[in-house]
């Protein structure tokens, strides 16, 4: 590929990054040869590891739910069992097949059309406002309504308001009521009160997310507990607290991808007329990491693996740890920043975003950049 | 355990327990026949699955370039509400190797079936067809199978139940047998004894006698005091209407059943054609899936036609995207990306071949969902949308 097929936009004659538009344009050549080595490799290695991890999901409802039976002694392995389900369901299975990432397999039951997840927000809303909004507009302020939630301020570029003197306390309720947050981030009510959206846009979105909710407040709440008779009020509070431990978890991880210190924001303006080589450059800088054991892994949805999953977000999660170790290379030999950590590390750090944007100012810390000084053209095009 | 929702029983109380609201309510999002599938695949309260319990090789093939065809019987789970004679059936396989579940339609050969009851289908191996290939070939009884429900208008709506004079006519070719098979078995079964005035005429065209299936039982039919007449024809012995009035004189005013390539389709549905351009209403047909145009070599140029069959709209392949193609006719595709990560933009391609445009990898598969943003038309190709 040759500098002439790339717009001219921001980049034509200066560095972006410290890469030059042709470098850019190697480094998605590089990623999207990555991606389509993936591709032909994908098959029944993964079709076997997605059953897997649904029957254990499967298993683990099961025996939560038996264990409510069991007064007193039950209830704290019940809790754990479906705290693990849930947690299970939405990120490793939930987030991952509703990405299309098993639309391969043509199997109904791992179909991002026809697959829902075992939270209050309906598959079908947070798939428009993740698959296509956060993942198209990765971390460009204005566009991606996943910076901040709407709710929150995480970045300079976000106008200070007296209202953000809350973020702290609005964070600890995101994370305490996070499904509902998940649910309720479809109908822009930040967007409604700024006047970008009129209240009847989200007419349309009513009835899928009353019914939704409707379901697993029954599920929860009211059957379940019940068909365990006097033990109603143990059983109901188990599944609260199921659902809190997962909510509680599932906040942190998805704030260690995009928030902690070191992970760059973009505007409008640079972004615009982008080419895919800027898309990828983009979603490296614009995510994060989380170092740890396998099991960590899975229980983040092999999120904790932010920047493959940006880069490749319909490739099976599973894929992420295998390639994570050629990303770092890439990004080392373009001198560009590689954003991980251990997950105490990058929640302190989105903490103390949390603490430093409540208050006004504030300057971006994008990670520094070394530009691909030790590269050479000739190991570039290898 | 296995004795309370054995197949049987789930049609009973069992059944209406897992289907009711409340098993539902319990189970949702994901629904009971996600978690009753984790104790056995033969358990189901909605979808429909079924194990392989024989195969009976029908013909070798081989001899003259002719697959070979062979007839599965299979037990239905008991969610199988059974099938009308003529119906076919959706059939997924995942074929080793291969992840990926492929889905093909396959006509039902035995006589009409209650709900739950086993029933056969008879396949022919074709080369490009990899479903029908693994069934023929490397199906072995035990092998599980998802199914739908019977589904199709092609069928029978006579039997012994309802009496009536009208004379029957089948006319089939090649695999197309099949379906007319289906009902011939039907009414048999159910009594029929052509004693009544009534007559079954059954005109069948084969390659070969080699290559004839059911060509004992077709014997026994003929042989037997049934008033049903088999006539077969092999090789060169062409369809023509001079034939067809010979064995029944008054066809256009008869109940026929036509099944079978599109050659013989055409020339029966022109028989069937009167001089004022009118098809007669007794000719019910069935067509084998029409065949799409191979797409050009890699790299070449494209040509071909892109039909978008919901909105019946037309265009020429001209390589760009088939979202930018739909958008240039007017049409209104949902989009997201136009980048081929979110899947907004799914859609299915019945027929025909397309490029991926990302990574030039070209796909002929039948009823194939794909991202028409990152999704070029390499030939003709047929777009559900």
């Amino acid at each position: 590929m040759s500098t002439d097929t790339l717009t001219p936009g921001p980049l034509a004659d200066e560095k972006y990054y410290g890469l030059t538009a042709d470098q850019i344009d190697r480094l998605g050549t590089e990623l999207d040869a990555l991606r389509q080595r993936v591709i032909a490799d994908l098959g029944e290695a993964d079709a076997a590891y997605l059953r897997k991890v649904v029957t254990t999901q499967r298993k683990m409802e099961i025996a939560g739910r038996a264990l409510f039976y069991l007064p007193v002694i039950g209830w704290l392995p019940a809790v754990a069992c479906l705290s693990v389900s849930k947690i299970l369901d939405n990120m490793e299975i939930g987030h991952n097949v509703m990405h299309g990432q098993y639309d391969f397999l043509g199997d109904p039951a791992f179909n991002s059309r026809m697959f829902d997840w075992d939270t209050v927000c309906p598959g079908e809303q947070w798939k428009y406002s993740h698959n296509y909004i956060h993942h198209t507009f990765t971390n460009i302020v204005g566009k991606d309504r996943d910076v901040g939630y709407g709710i929150l301020r995480m970045d300079p570029e976000q106008k200070w308001h007296p209202y953000y003197l809350g973020n702290p306390l609005y964070a600890l309720l995101l994370m305490t009521f996070f499904e509902w947050g998940v649910a309720l981030h479809d109908l822009e009510v930040e967007n409604i009160v700024s006047g970008k959206r009129k209240l009847a846009d989200n007419k349309p979105l009513y009835p899928g997310l009353i019914r939704k909710i409707r379901r697993q407040a029954v599920k929860d709440y009211l059957l379940f507990p019940a068909l365990t008779g006097p033990l109603f009020p143990l059983t109901f509070a188990g599944n609260a607290v199921a659902n809190l431990v997962r909510n509680v978890w599932a906040f942190n991880i998805i704030f260690c991808g995009h928030f902690p210190a070191g992970v760059a924001s973009f505007s409008e303006e640079e972004t615009a007329n982008e080419t895919r080589g800027q898309w990828y450059l983009r979603q490296m800088l614009g995510s994060a990491n989380i170092t740890g054991s396998r099991l960590m892994h899975l229980m983040s949805g092999n999120l904790s693996h932010q920047i493959e999953h940006h880069l490749f977000p319909d490739l099976p999660a599973r894929r992420y740890p295998e390639i994570a170790g050629e990303v770092q290379e890439i990004c080392e030999r373009y001198g560009l920043p590689y954003n991980t950590g251990r997950l105490h590390q990058q929640l302190f750090s989105v903490f103390k975003k949390i603490m430093r944007y409540s208050l006004p100012g504030g300057q971006a810390k994008a990670a520094p950049v070394r530009g691909p000084d030790a590269v050479t053209e000739d190991s570039l095009a290898a | 355990m296995s004795a309370l929702i054995s197949p049987p029983a789930a049609a009973g109380p069992v059944g209406r327990l897992l289907r009711s609201r409340l098993a539902a309510a319990l189970t949702t999002p994901h629904g009971v026949d996600r978690y009753l599938e984790r104790f056995n695949p033969m358990w189901a309260a909605h979808e429909v699955r079924a194990r392989v319990v024989s195969i009976h090789r029908e013909t070798e093939g081989g001899a003259d370039g002719t697959a070979p065809v062979a007839t599965l019987t299979l037990q239905p789970t008991s969610t199988w509400r059974g099938h009308r004679a003529g119906q076919h059936v959706l059939v997924g396989v995942e074929l080793p190797g291969s992840a990926k579940r492929h889905t093909r339609a396959f006509s039902i050969s035995s006589a009409a079936s209650a709900p739950g009851e086993r029933f056969t289908l008879t396949i022919r191996a074709h080369d490009e067809g990899q479903v029908s290939s693994y069934l023929v070939r490397e199906a072995r009884p035990g092998t599980l199978l998802h199914l739908s429900q019977a589904q199709g208008e092609f069928t029978l709506v006579e039997s012994p139940a309802t009496p009536t004079i009208s004379r029957l006519l089948f006319v089939t070719g090649g695999s197309g047998i099949t379906p007319a098979m289906s009902m011939v078995r039907t009414l048999l079964r159910d009594g029929y004894d052509g004693h009544a005035g009534r007559k079954v005429t059954f005109l069948h065209f084969a390659r070969s006698p080699e290559d004839q299936i059911f060509g004992a039982e077709l014997a026994e039919i003929a042989a037997a005091d049934n008033g049903v007449d088999v006539h077969l024809r092999y090789g060169d012995q062409l369809f023509s209407e001079f034939e067809l009035r010979r064995l029944v004189p008054d066809f256009r005013d008869t109940d026929t059943w036509l099944c079978g390539p599109a050659g013989l389709v055409e020339l029966v549905r022109d028989a069937y054609t009167a001089a004022d351009g009118e098809t007669s209403p007794r000719l019910r047909m069935e067509f084998f899936k029409p065949a799409v145009a191979r797409a050009a070599a890699t790299g070449a140029e494209v040509a071909g036609e892109v039909s978008f069959t919901r909105s019946g709209a037309t265009t020429a392949a001209t390589g760009v995207s088939l979202l930018e193609q739909a958008e240039e006719l007017g049409l209104k595709p949902e989009f997201g990306c136009r980048m081929g990560i979110c899947f907004s933009c799914t859609r299915t391609k019945t027929a025909g071949t397309v490029r991926n445009v990302l990574t030039g990898e070209e796909s002929s598969l039948p009823d194939e969902e794909i991202r028409i943003c990152v999704t070029a038309a390499a030939g003709d190709c047929h777009i559900d949308l």
